[in-house]
């Protein structure tokens, strides 16, 4: 057992040495600053603001900078969907794949545009090469891109700047974070075993004389983004437990840490633009321990196993349903609450048949979307809890309620309302809708309490961008399809608006002087009453979920029945 | 008119951007590794004398017979056979951990290795994730020694140093769990017999 938890630990190690590099290497690039690429990237951005029509130095209000990610994400969506609808004429296709329905379609491609990459098929037997290579990757590329402007965009808002260029922002985070860590990514992996091949699938004769077909295609270049950029959408069915997309120990390493090393140095990078380090590692201290917590009670689960097998075993046994023997039970409990914190959604074991307390931490997380969170966006939403912790706490004492010393007035709460209300509203309303007709729509396939849960995971990792699934439901449906892309689209695009409003409106404050009745927003005392109140409406808002799915089903299994 | 510039610079910013993200990108990294790592990019393939594909030492395969060590059960047989064709598949039961069939099924896997005398580890009952896992554990690769030794008329001491080389150990000593890959161990096992 202790072995475990020494992954665990030292895992979390590299995660904690490496983020204020990577936090201020991204400050750096956001903030115009020299960097080390500079001679190799400058001409090749110069070609893209060149051909693409774009003025650098264009600072964009609020609204423009809703509109550009608006539009861009709409010509991304319906030029990915139309390489899906086309696919059967389209090259790379070595098997003769024709075009998916058109349901599955648009919700895959809306899902991938979102950086939500939830998937309603298995990569192998419906999607070419050229769908995943020139639609799919190109998504998660520019996904995460615009979640990073997003983030940035906020933090700059946030910090008194004006918001930027949001095409420029999309821009060098490709060109300047996503892509160079990608070719170095991808070129570990490929050397690690993942494939990277035109070539169509092998068929084998085994050892026993029967044939078998092994999917293979371009994966190490589509394995990395997925994890880089929170996208999580396997280029096969069953995503990084498939010995092709993670086959040892090493390249599950790496893409733990890719999927985490963002979102976490993301909160580092607020504190050199704040010029506040002291409360971006405060943030992140936060995080990182309602995070280890959530491990913990993760591994400690899958380590002591199913009660209802050991029985039949006669022994205590892991439980190992749905994990690979490479990964076990510690790395596959780490991975699945880091997969459904960073919103990520990519797994190495399934999330289905995973014990009622990693069930209950997956779904908090999706519940929360702050244990790290998504790209750009996840860090955004921690400062949204923080606000409503400035005003909660200034109605309390009293006092007029400053953020980076400036007023947070109506707008700004109304604002910070409508992003933590999007997300209860569409999880728990379709959720509602589809469990009040469980033969005809729902397609649960677990019975009894663990059916409820299906059902809400999918909607929260819809709405919470994440992707991952209790993958067992029955969901390549119209009803399944086009119910999610809404929860994805209302999940996705109101609070990118909503927080670029905010950030505008905060930019525009006039400073006030701080005084020694200021409430200071980075103390220990402080950010402890933020983790309390993130609880506290977590856990109001989603408790009776919570109770009726893993709290239930850890009693009944408890009870041995 | 700004709409039709704003819609402008979106499409012309896309397509930019797919060229650079999704054919220069994906076409350097299928590149280096067709030029400098054929036999990971093309799946880690191991080919008869012959040339003809035996499988890959990163893919699981279904044994049966006496004569080779078992792989863990797959709901996707391996993506062996007609319903893995053309593509091939992978796949996991998905069951939760309270759902009856899951309890059933084990049940039933627990009596048949009963009968054939194997003892029971737990990635000998669980089905894995990929369906394709190319492992089982040391302790469940040492159980089937006896068995494996009886079928080949070999001492057990030869098939446990072929189980020591196909085993992977955990990286660096610390990462990930180690397991034996029964392909390749299989593979070896036949190997030693035409070889002597």
């Amino acid at each position: 057992m202790w072995q475990g938890f020494l992954q665990i630990g030292l895992t979390l190690l590299i995660l904690v040495a490496i983020t204020p590099f990577l936090g201020r290497y991204i400050t750096r690039v956001f903030l115009q600053q020299k960097t080390l690429l500079d001679p190799i990237i400058k001409p090749v951005e110069r070609v893209i603001y060149g051909l693409g029509g774009v003025r650098a130095k264009e600072e964009m209000t609020d609204w423009q900078y809703v509109q550009a990610v608006l539009y861009s994400n709409l010509v991304m969506g319906i030029f990915v969907f139309l390489i899906f609808m086309f696919q059967g004429i389209l090259p790379l296709n070595p098997t003769n794949l024709s075009a998916p329905s058109w349901d599955l379609a648009l919700h895959t491609a809306i899902s991938f545009t979102t950086n939500t990459n939830q998937q309603h098929y298995s990569g192998e037997t419906t999607f070419s090469y050229a769908s995943q290579m020139l639609a799919l990757g190109f998504l998660m590329f520019t996904s995460a891109a615009t979640g990073l402007a997003v983030g940035i965009a906020f933090i700059r808002g946030l910090t008194g700047r004006p918001l930027g260029n949001f095409y420029v922002d999309l821009t060098v985070s490709i060109t300047r974070i996503l892509l160079p860590i990608s070719i170095v990514g991808a070129v570990l992996l490929l050397i690690a075993g993942v494939p990277e091949t035109l070539n169509g699938p092998v068929s084998a004769i085994t050892l026993e004389g029967a044939t078998q077909y092994i999917a293979r295609g371009p994966v190490a270049h589509f394995e990395i983004i997925k994890q880089l950029g929170e996208n999580g959408g396997g280029f096969f069915g069953i995503n990084s437990a498939h010995p092709f997309e993670n086959p040892n120990a090493f390249t599950n390493l790496i893409e733990i840490i890719a999927m985490v090393c963002i979102p976490a140095a993301l909160i580092y990078t607020y504190g050199v633009f704040a010029n506040n380090t002291k409360q971006a590692l405060l943030l992140f201290w936060m995080v990182f321990i309602i995070f280890v917590i959530l491990v913990g009670i993760s591994a400690v689960g899958e380590y002591q196993g199913n009660p209802l097998v050991n029985s039949i075993l006669g022994a205590e046994e892991p439980n190992l349903e749905g994990k690979e023997v490479r990964f076990g039970w510690a790395e596959t409990a780490l991975w699945a609450v880091l997969t459904t914190g960073t919103m990520c959604g990519a797994v190495n074991g399934m999330h289905d048949s995973l014990m009622p307390t990693g069930e209950f931490s997956t779904l908090f997380n999706l519940f929360l979307q702050i244990i790290w969170g998504g790209q750009g966006t996840g860090t955004a939403y921690l400062f949204i809890y923080l606000i409503l912790t400035v005003f909660l706490t200034g109605l309390m004492v009293g006092r007029t309620p400053e953020f980076l010393g400036r007023k947070i007035e109506k707008r700004e709460i109304v604002l910070a309302s409508v992003i933590l209300l999007v997300h209860p509203i569409f999880v728990l309303i379709p959720s509602a809708i589809t469990l009040a007709f469980p033969n005809t729509l729902a397609g649960i396939t677990n019975p009894g309490f663990h059916g409820i849960s299906q059902v809400v995971y999918e909607y929260a990792s819809a709405s919470a961008n994440n992707g991952s699934g209790f993958e067992g439901l029955q969901d390549a449906t119209p009803w399944w399809n086009l119910t999610t892309s809404i929860s994805l689209l209302a999940g996705r695009y109101i609070p990118i608006i909503a927080l670029l409003l905010l950030a505008d409106s905060m930019a525009h404050k006039q400073p006030v002087p701080e005084t020694a009745g200021t409430l200071r927003t980075d103390s220990l005392l402080f950010t402890s009453i933020t983790a309390g109140v993130i609880l506290i409406l977590g856990v109001l808002t989603f408790f009776p979920v919570l109770a009726l799915g893993p709290i239930a089903e850890a009693f009944k299994i408890a009870s041995g029945q | 008119m700004s709409i039709v510039k704003d819609t402008t610079r979106a499409i012309r910013m896309t397509l930019i951007l797919w060229v650079l993200s999704a054919i220069i990108y994906p076409l350097v990294i299928v590149v280096v590794g067709q030029v400098f790592f054929p036999f990971q990019a093309n799946g880690s393939v191991i080919q008869s004398p012959q040339g003809q594909p035996l499988g890959s030492a990163l893919i699981g395969q279904a044994f049966t017979s006496e004569r080779y060590f078992i792989s863990r059960p797959s709901v996707v047989e391996y993506s062996i056979g007609k319903d893995a064709a053309p593509t091939g598949i992978s796949g996991a039961s998905n069951l939760a951990p309270s759902n009856p069939k899951l309890i059933k099924r084990i049940q039933a896997e627990v009596d048949q290795f009963q009968k054939k005398d194997i003892s029971l580890t737990n990635d000998l009952v669980y089905t894995s994730g990929s369906g394709l896992d190319p492992h089982i554990s040391v302790a469940t690769a040492n159980a089937q020694v006896e068995k494996v030794a009886r079928a080949r008329t070999l001492s057990p001491d030869q098939i446990r140093s072929l189980i020591a080389e196909n085993t992977d150990d955990r990286f660096l000593g610390i990462f990930g769990e180690p397991g034996v890959n029964v392909f390749k161990l299989n593979l070896a096992l036949d190997t030693l017999k035409s070889s002597s």
